[in-house]
């Protein structure tokens, strides 16, 4: 005769309710944490727009155009130009100055050096990316400034007819090329750090097919390493790249700030957006801050753009190294 | 019978470490007298011209008598090693410089005195109220992002499938790229203009931990994947919920890489000054209050004393400098000691 078995499922099912209810509430929690990330960037972007209204209402198209900045005169006239000009000028010589740097000492650290130093190159890496940037800029103007002069000066005599490296007046200082080079030693750290999880990527089988066939270790860095992580090390410039348009504080300190446009860059003077906000938020009134937020709006722009592209490539990169793609 | 021929070198002679040793010592002594005779000087200088010369004649060597493609390898080789070199140069000019005029400037009152009532040509006054300052900032960033971050990680680790995942993984990418001075003015626009809440360490605090939060994500993300899908399975196989099994297996095993991804960010938004230039707007004398007021920060206290034309608060910025870099590096060292007792990495 079978036994009636006590059914269990009254408080199976109870339980499952419980727990489900439970992993319910926890993953809802981290979705709202994953959703608040998405909702900062919307509300950066909508805040800035909106508290930049009135300095766009006031400047129209000027805002583009304009290269001084009295946003506090009457009548106010104020615009990014020579800003601008100044961000994407500094910027770019930085990245010149460290890509060959950057890219020379992540293959050293993945394809020369042993693995050991490897590790310690990390260390030296996370080390040079938590220097403060404020310290950075104390150290440009007090250490850096003074001892690139010389360098400067004689290449403004012996190179002077490209305008690039002329100086008009005969001083040199606290220049754009000055701010330059305290960029391209702080993107320094994320552009080797990316470059070499970029040629870490490339397969070992690679570089032994490359040997084999008699290769010297030049070759096989120029034939097997360099060129499948051609767009991951754009990528890691391109990040570089943004890294250095949005710096401020060290860039605010050794700038001696002037708005002009000027190719002049080892001529004392020059700006940027980010390091006119710096210096010129504590005097700005009402119009002066809401005309930073505005040229602030602008750098967010550019910066966000550039970041997007970047990560876009170096996802796509990755993605067929992991054979995802 | 075959007749023998003398055997063909299959390999071409290559330099001894020796011989490279003496090319080098010869392009040092070459610079040596170029610099007696001409009008060269400086030690940058000599280096300079020495290093040109060695990769001239090392190349020119290894030219005749390796070969041309040795002779690349050797030229390309020494570059990229160079470039290494390169990078760690302005490592030690800027930690060294920093000790050294630090420690000239600094001072036991230093520590204990705040800039209020001190004149600008005074040799007093201290980062005192900037130290607490920064402390309370740092501690309300990380109170807002650790648990947002944490959470988002595992979201994306343990929850995210399809498209949403991937976007916020990528946002956060893109937002560890977000310029601080663009983190400070959101909270300038939103908080201190849009709800009119006034300048204060708070403000400063949500600043800094805009800019936390990706990092958060970012080494939590890193860490809870290394976890191996065993110990989630072995889980499960004891009737545990997911959330319990994420809570009590995941979370405790990656512990230890959580901690160090945690103060690494720290130790990264100590440093931060421009977000706080406008949001916590700095004040000269001790405020305990994050809430409500203007209150200073220690980056904060080195920028303003450095635009100063004054000697002594120079000094002054050089003494807070020393400190950042000192609570910065301590901060990152710890960090790395903690990736020692890490099992899975």
């Amino acid at each position: 005769m079978a036994l009636a078995a006590p059914t269990p499922e009254p408080l199976a099912s109870l339980q499952t309710r419980e727990v489900r209810r439970g992993d319910r509430i926890f993953r809802g929690m981290t979705l709202g944490s994953g959703l608040l990330i998405l909702g900062i960037i919307v509300a950066i972007a909508v805040f800035l727009v909106w508290k930049a209204i009135p300095a766009f209402r006031v400047a129209g198209l000027h805002f583009l155009t304009e290269k001084t900045w009295f946003p506090d005169a009457t009548p106010a006239k104020f615009g990014v130009a020579a800003l601008a000009f100044g961000t994407v000028l500094s910027s770019i010589i930085a990245l010149v100055l460290v890509v060959p740097v950057a890219i020379g000492a992540a293959l050293t650290l993945t394809e020369l050096a042993p693995s050991r130093l490897g590790t310690i190159g990390g260390y030296v890496v996370d080390v040079l990316a938590a220097v403060p940037s404020v310290v950075y800029g104390l150290w440009g103007v007090y250490f850096l400034v003074p001892r690139l002069v010389p360098m400067q000066r004689w290449l403004d005599h012996h190179a002077g007819f490209i305008p690039l490296f002329q100086s008009r007046n005969d001083t040199f200082g606290r220049s754009v090329f000055a701010a330059s080079v305290v960029l391209a030693i702080m993107v320094l750290p994320i552009v080797a750090a990316i470059s070499r999880e970029v040629f870490r990527q490339v397969p070992q089988a690679n570089r032994e097919a490359a040997l084999a066939l008699g290769a010297t270790r030049w070759e096989t860095i120029r034939i097997a390493v360099l060129p499948p992580s051609r767009s991951g090390v754009i990528g890691a410039v391109m990040l570089g790249l943004g890294r250095a348009l949005g710096e401020t504080i060290a860039v605010a300190l050794v700038l001696a700030a002037s708005f002009n446009v000027n190719l002049h860059v080892f001529e004392p003077g020059g700006n940027t957006i980010a390091a006119n906000i710096a210096t010129k938020f504590g005097e700005a009134g009402i119009l002066g801050r809401e005309a930073l937020i505005a040229s602030g709006l602008v750098l967010f722009v550019i910066t966000l753009a550039v970041n997007m592209v970047a990560r876009a490539v170096v996802y796509r990169t990755t993605r067929i190294a992991e054979g995802k793609v | 019978m075959i007749a023998l021929t003398a055997p063909v070198a299959l390999q071409r002679p290559s330099l001894s470490r020796a011989q490279l040793g003496m090319v080098g010592a010869g392009a040092i002594g070459l610079t040596a007298v170029l610099f007696a005779v001409a009008p060269f000087q400086g030690v940058l200088d000599f280096l300079l011209v020495a290093y040109l010369m060695y990769l001239a004649a090392q190349t020119g060597v290894s030219y005749v008598v390796e070969g041309s493609r040795s002779a690349k390898n050797r030229l390309a080789l020494t570059l990229v090693v160079s470039a290494l070199f390169l990078a760690l140069v302005p490592l030690v000019a800027v930690l060294s410089y920093t000790v050294q005029r630090g420690l000239e400037a600094i001072s036991p009152g230093f520590f204990t005195h705040s800039m209020s009532g001190v004149g600008p040509l005074e040799n007093a006054g201290g980062a005192y109220h900037a130290i607490i300052g920064t402390v309370e900032q740092v501690l309300i960033a990380s109170i807002i992002s650790i648990p947002v971050g944490l959470l988002a990680a595992i979201y994306i680790v343990e929850y995210g499938r399809g498209a949403l995942a991937y976007w916020v993984r990528f946002f956060v990418d893109v937002m560890t790229g977000l310029p601080s001075i663009v983190a400070g003015l959101f909270i300038f626009a939103f908080w201190v203009l849009g709800l009119h809440k006034g300048f204060s360490g708070f403000a400063a605090g949500m600043a800094l931990a805009i800019l936390m939060l990706p990092i958060v994500v970012r080494a939590s993300e890193e860490m809870l994947k290394l976890v191996p899908d065993d110990l989630r399975e072995a889980s499960y196989a004891l009737g545990v919920p997911r959330w319990r099994t994420i809570l009590s297996v995941v979370l405790p095993s990656a512990s230890a890489g959580l901690t160090t991804g945690i103060i690494l960010a720290v130790a990264r938004v100590t440093g931060e000054t421009a977000p706080l230039l406008l949001t916590a707007f700095g004040f000269d004398a001790i405020r305990t209050n994050p809430f409500s007021g203007p209150q200073s920060g220690l980056p904060l206290f080195v920028f303003t004393q450095a635009g100063s034309a004054f000697a002594v608060a120079i000094n002054r910025a050089w003494a807070g400098a020393l400190t950042l870099i000192a609570i910065v590096l301590l901060l990152t060292v710890i960090a790395r000691l903690l990736t020692r007792r890490n099992r899975l990495a």
